[in-house]
């Protein structure tokens, strides 16, 4: 009996002892791993997952968020439901904020953040996506215009280059206001990372996909905009979303002439010269690029002595100026003039491209240019002179109504060619005004219209009349 | 006495032993075992030619226009042989492209009917589909005597199907006397990883008197044995094999507005079988 009982015990013991020599009684430091980040793939499910919190954003209704028990998806016990307000709320003017977990997670194992929703109405949500943790939001992503109806459908948001992921705190967030100034709900359920293997097909983009091209100077930065991806989802279906820069690596194709941080700030360093800002996410190209043609340090314009009291300014850093309705009409369909204004060593300047037309307007209120004798403005064309090249600078008076039509308005129109038009070097337009016959008076002016051919570029500063 | 519990303890650190290694590995044999087979290649086409060529006519002929009503499933697209639908890329591959012009689709269909035809062996392709909802692209064989038996007493055995909106997902199914159209007898697989539009895959049927087999990448997804089928077999003739890119109809629904376009099914090869 006791032999029995003493074979069972040595049994059992000598299979202990074997298994506490197998597995090592000591604690080996050497072999301690650094602490990771949790990997819980659950936002909500049934309920808030552990670690989780929520912040409205200001401005918006705080108590927007709430658990709901009755509207769920399937059979869940519970759904996250969101109240957008009615305009003119007093609690806030829209529904928006932002769920982070108070400890990063790591999300580099997972390919999407999926979820399933509904609304109240057939409706459009502003802006919902993922990385803003409140702070830096390093790797943030945005869907614009998320469409949802009363029918429990599944979105899918991709995730590019999960790996930079390791320690994520923004899981969600969401921003969605009135719509026709009345409110509405909506609801999510369901929410989660995934490890989708079914999203195909990125397109990274820089610039929306464009091919850009800017002229500027040394030590202006330029930021890389328009960063985003379309992907392939699973129902085989495109989406689009918006990125920050961080998914991105960008580089300069002469580094002489531009450098690119990783956070795709542009810095122009040196010119003359030229240098191409191309970008990659996850080892894939993407479309777009800006081509920096540096002109190298920047000349500025002659700084105006005239005294200030004899000076009507519209646009320079040496005098106050006066009210302008836009130095940019942009007046469509036939203008195709843009503007790419810039500040260089403080001096602010205006830039012109794709010059056919412009109209700069001040209308609000009119200038009164009676005791004035003259209009200056500095000009550079960008690129060496064509042959034949023609700068007209229109002034148009509203008359006595001091509107626009009416019957009292009248303009005049200047003309310049070469000798007086250079290229590349500053051009101080000085015109009498009596030049401009014509004009049926100058108590209200309105609007300087600027046209030319064979100009495809040009700056402008220091625009005023004088006397 | 000693010795009998010398015996004990080296049983204990024995079984305690095979206890611990045989912990790790639980999870099943993932590989198949299936019987070897002495396959000899009959008939084949590898695609190989100058870009824009149409597929080689001593092999292929094609289905034109849009059949009756739709050809049967009120699929929407307009059938040609026009090289922008149907043609060799250059590269070793036959593309069949589904084009959409404002409401209206173009595509292709061809087949090796009255070309090429057998009975029992195994056949094969190795290809990527088209994806996007409402895109169906097939590879299938059709019985031989279907114009004088007509349909679905011919027998139709489908290598390969798929619905566009769900790309990681192909069926293998079989028409018959008694289980056609929504009866079929059919069987699904999806990819564990992936999709079948990013990389080729081989799609392939295995069928002799007793049995058809169906293969995704050398896995058998799906075995339909002769007496199982309650209804007639009919697959003791020779079959004729068809590639098409089909838009919309009743097995898939509509292309939607948000269906990119073109779509392409990509064909590496095509192989037919006999056993050795």
């Amino acid at each position: 009996m006791i032999t029995k009982y003493f074979t069972s015990i040595s049994r059992i013991m000598s299979v202990i002892a074997i298994v506490l020599f197998v597995s090592g009684c000591e604690r080996d430091v050497a072999d301690l791993q650094p602490a990771s980040y949790p990997t819980n793939p659950e936002v909500f499910i049934d309920g808030f997952s552990s670690g989780l919190n929520y912040a409205a954003f200001g401005g918006s209704v705080p108590t927007a968020c709430d658990v709901d028990k009755e509207v769920t998806y399937g059979n869940s016990a519970a759904s996250m439901r969101f109240e957008v307000p009615d305009a003119n709320d007093p609690r806030g003017a829209y529904a928006g904020g932002v769920f982070y977990t108070s400890v990063g997670r790591n999300l580099s194992g997972y390919t999407a953040l999926t979820f399933w929703a509904k609304a109240s109405q057939p409706v459009t949500i502003d802006v919902v996506g993922l990385g803003n943790d409140l702070g830096a939001s390093t790797y943030q992503i945005s869907v614009p215009a998320l469409p949802m109806n009363t029918n429990w459908k599944k979105y899918i948001i991709p995730i590019p280059d999960p790996g930079r992921l390791s320690a994520e705190r923004g899981m969600f967030y969401y921003s969605v206001g009135p719509v026709d100034g009345k409110g509405f709900t909506f609801w999510i359920d369901n929410m989660q990372f995934e490890k989708l293997t079914t999203i195909a097909y990125a397109t990274p983009a820089i610039f929306s996909g464009e091919t850009r091209s800017v002229n500027s100077f040394a030590g202006i930065s330029i930021p890389v905009e328009g960063i985003s991806a379309g992907f392939n989802l699973p129902d085989g279906t495109n989406m689009q979303v918006n990125l920050s820069s961080s998914y991105f690596t960008f580089s300069s194709s002469n580094e002489a002439i531009a450098t690119v941080d990783s956070k795709g700030l542009v810095t122009i360093v040196g010119g003359p010269g030229t240098a191409v800002i191309t970008a990659k996410m996850q080892g894939v190209a993407a479309s777009g690029s800006l081509t920096v043609i540096s002109e190298g340090v920047y000349v500025n314009a002659p700084v105006p002595t005239v005294n200030a009291a004899n000076v009507i300014s519209l646009f320079s850093d040496a005098y106050e100026n006066v009210p302008v309705d836009y130095y940019n009409g942009y007046w469509a369909p036939y203008q195709t003039t843009l503007s790419a204004d810039f500040e260089a060593n403080g001096d602010h300047v205006l830039q012109y491209t794709d010059f056919n037309f412009v109209g700069i307007q001040f209308s609000t209120p009119t200038i009164n240019a009676s005791t004035m004798t003259h209009l200056h403005m500095d000009c550079y064309i960008t690129s060496a002179l064509a042959g034949g090249a023609q700068f007209k600078v229109q002034l148009v008076d509203f008359g006595a109504d001091g509107a626009y039509g009416g019957g009292d308005d009248s303009n005049a129109t200047v003309t310049f060619t070469s000798p007086t038009l250079v290229g590349q070097s500053w051009i101080g337009f000085e015109i009498p005004l009596n030049n401009f016959s014509g004009l049926a008076g100058k108590a209200h002016l309105g609007q300087i219209i600027l046209e030319g051919t064979g100009i495809s570029s040009f700056y402008l500063d220091n625009i005023y009349f004088h006397k | 006495m000693k010795t009998k519990n010398n015996n004990t303890l080296w049983h204990a650190i024995v079984v305690s032993m095979l206890f611990l290694t045989t912990l790790p590995g639980c999870t099943p044999d993932e590989n198949q075992q299936l019987p070897s087979r002495n396959w000899q290649l009959v008939w084949s086409d590898d695609f190989n030619g100058t870009a824009g060529q149409l597929p080689d006519a001593a092999k292929w002929g094609f289905d034109l226009g849009t059949g009756d009503g739709g050809w049967g499933n009120q699929e929407l697209q307009n059938y040609s042989n026009n090289p922008n639908n149907v043609s060799l890329d250059g590269e070793g591959n036959l593309v069949i492209k589904a084009i959409q012009s404002g409401n209206s689709f173009t595509s292709a269909r061809i087949n090796t009917k009255g070309l090429f035809a057998q009975q029992y062996g195994r056949f094969e392709a190795r290809l990527k589909t088209p994806y996007g909802p409402g895109l169906w692209p097939a590879f299938w064989l059709l019985g031989e005597n279907i114009d004088t038996e007509g349909w679905p007493q011919c027998g139709e055995i489908d290598i390969m199907e798929l619905r566009g909106q769900q790309p990681d997902v192909i069926h293998g199914t079989i028409h018959g006397p008694g289980y056609s159209g929504g009866n079929s007898i059919t069987k699904g697989y999806a990819l564990p990883n992936g999709r079948f539009d990013t990389n080729y895959h081989i799609f392939a049927v295995e069928w002799d008197a007793d049995k058809i087999d169906f293969f995704v990448d050398d896995f058998l997804y799906h075995r339909i044995a002769k007496e199982d089928v309650k209804g007639q077999w009919v697959y003791n003739q020779p079959f004729y094999l068809i590639l098409n890119v089909a838009v919309g109809g009743t097995y898939v629904g509509f292309p939607t507005s948000q269906t990119p376009f073109p779509q392409v099914m990509v064909v590496d090869y095509v192989k037919v079988y006999k056993k050795g």
